[in-house]
């Protein structure tokens, strides 16, 4: 399938603070990709990577085959981006900022601009700056897929906004890919959202990617477990595979990697039984390989 | 199609889909010969992405539940009934085993679930004399 990004071992510190550390990630052609990480774990470094607006300082990142900040035109015509804070021309109406973003884009669909601004019931002749929140994200969603980019880049797409205007974000996101076979980026904070849209999943954890795989494959390699022991355990027991415990007692539920039969050994050499064994969801193995869950039952 | 989605149990999303319309076949709520939805359109619905929805209708082809028509659609196919009885079973048995590992760490017997079974069954027709059996 085609390559879409391809990014190689990049590094990146800003002063004493390390960004990114050894990241690799690839993208390919109709696949969406869903990328997971607390604040400050490196996702919008990472984005903007791929959109030629950091240079890389150690590591190759290729956007089309191309370097986004040797050739912005060539790759970055064929991106579109939806960032964080929806920078905006403040000063602009709705309908100047479309025959603005139309300048850039030879690709630009007017009809699917018009078909967007009519379902978001936008006022065109409104100021930037006179748009709610909401409004904003839906007038930036707009100029960012109206000129049906291959590759749509949305950053924290969905913070701080209702549910209707989240609800017009993911339709953009399955429009995109069911459409064209186009390909879609997108870094969001909520999770469940993330297990929707995504086909493939990133986890990063303090500039370093922790998890990258198929979403399917990332769900399968880990399992979360209730067990049941004969004897009451003070502390949560300690079993090879577990990557986070919680309960108290005699039962405890944990998640854990590696093979369901080797975890049934190692909670049977305790004396203990496997109750019930399901695939973790994307939460419970975010909070497990973030390392917090334990924390949480320690504190409580 | 009425199809939901539940992200607190763990099961992969697409075969949270092949699962529901297996039972919607299974059931007769989707007819032989019925067409499914586009990928884009149960997507939609759904707010999942379209890739889902094909590995879900790919699935349910394979298993012989539905078939695909060149540019036109995916329709649920004739002669399911061997297939959703299997399935059926599947479903069940998963429980069954859920239900006997948690009687045998609280003690009952399988004589005693039996009865219990029974016993349940019983007070659930009390309640509902209008239940219809399959």
């Amino acid at each position: 399938m085609e390559q879409i990004v391809d990014i190689n071992n990049l590094s990146r510190s800003f002063g004493s603070n390390t960004a990114l550390d050894g990241v690799s990630f690839r993208a390919t052609a109709g696949q969406v990709y869903g990328l997971v990480g607390a604040n400050g774990a490196g996702k919008t470094t990472l984005l903007k990577h791929v959109l030629g607006l950091l240079r890389a300082t150690s590591g190759s990142v290729r956007v089309f085959g191309l370097d986004p900040v040797r050739d912005p035109v060539g790759a970055l015509s064929r991106v579109g981006y939806l960032s964080e804070e929806r920078e905006l021309p403040e000063w602009m109406r709705v309908d100047e900022l479309m025959r603005y973003t139309q300048a850039f884009h030879p690709t630009w669909d007017a009809s699917y601009a018009r078909e967007l601004l009519e379902s978001f019931e936008l006022d065109s002749s409104k100021k930037i700056k006179e748009l709610s929140k909401g409004m904003r994200a839906q007038a930036a969603l707009i100029a960012a897929v109206a000129h049906r980019p291959e590759l749509l880049i949305l950053d924290e797409p969905s913070s701080g906004l209702d549910a209707m205007v989240r609800r017009d974000i993911l339709d953009a996101i399955v429009r995109t890919v069911a459409d064209d076979g186009r390909t879609v980026i997108f870094s969001s904070h909520l999770l469940d959202e993330v297990e929707r849209m995504s086909d493939h999943v990133t986890l990063m954890h303090h500039g370093r990617v922790t998890v990258s795989g198929r979403l399917d494959d990332v769900r399968g390699g880990y399992q979360r477990s209730r067990v049941w022991f004969g004897q009451h355990f003070d502390q949560p027991p300690v079993l090879d595979t577990a990557l986070a415990i919680e309960g108290g007692g005699r039962s405890w539920s944990v998640v854990h990697t590696g093979s369901l039969e080797q975890f049934h050994h190692a909670v049977l050499a305790l004396g203990g039984e496997v109750v019930e064994s399901r695939d973790a969801t994307l939460e419970e193995i975010f909070l497990a390989r973030a390392g917090r869950s334990r924390q949480q039952v320690e504190a409580a | 199609m009425d199809i939901s989605i539940n992200l607190t149990d763990g099961v992969p999303i697409y075969r949270q889909i092949v699962n529901q319309v297996k039972y919607l076949v299974a059931s007769g709520l989707l007819e032989p010969g019925e067409e499914l939805p586009p990928i884009r359109t149960l997507a939609l619905q759904l707010k999942v992405t379209p890739n889902t929805i094909v590995k879900a209708y790919d699935e349910l082809e394979i298993a012989g539940i539905v078939h695909k028509r060149h540019g036109s659609g995916t329709f649920v196919s004739e002669a399911r009934q061997k297939l959703a009885l299997r399935e059926r079973r599947r479903v069940i048995e998963q429980r069954i085993d859920t239900l006997l590992a948690e009687a045998h760490h609280l003690n009952f017997t399988t004589e005693d679930i039996l009865r219990m079974l029974r016993e349940r069954k019983a007070a659930m027709n009390a309640a509902e004399p209008a239940d219809v059996e399959k």
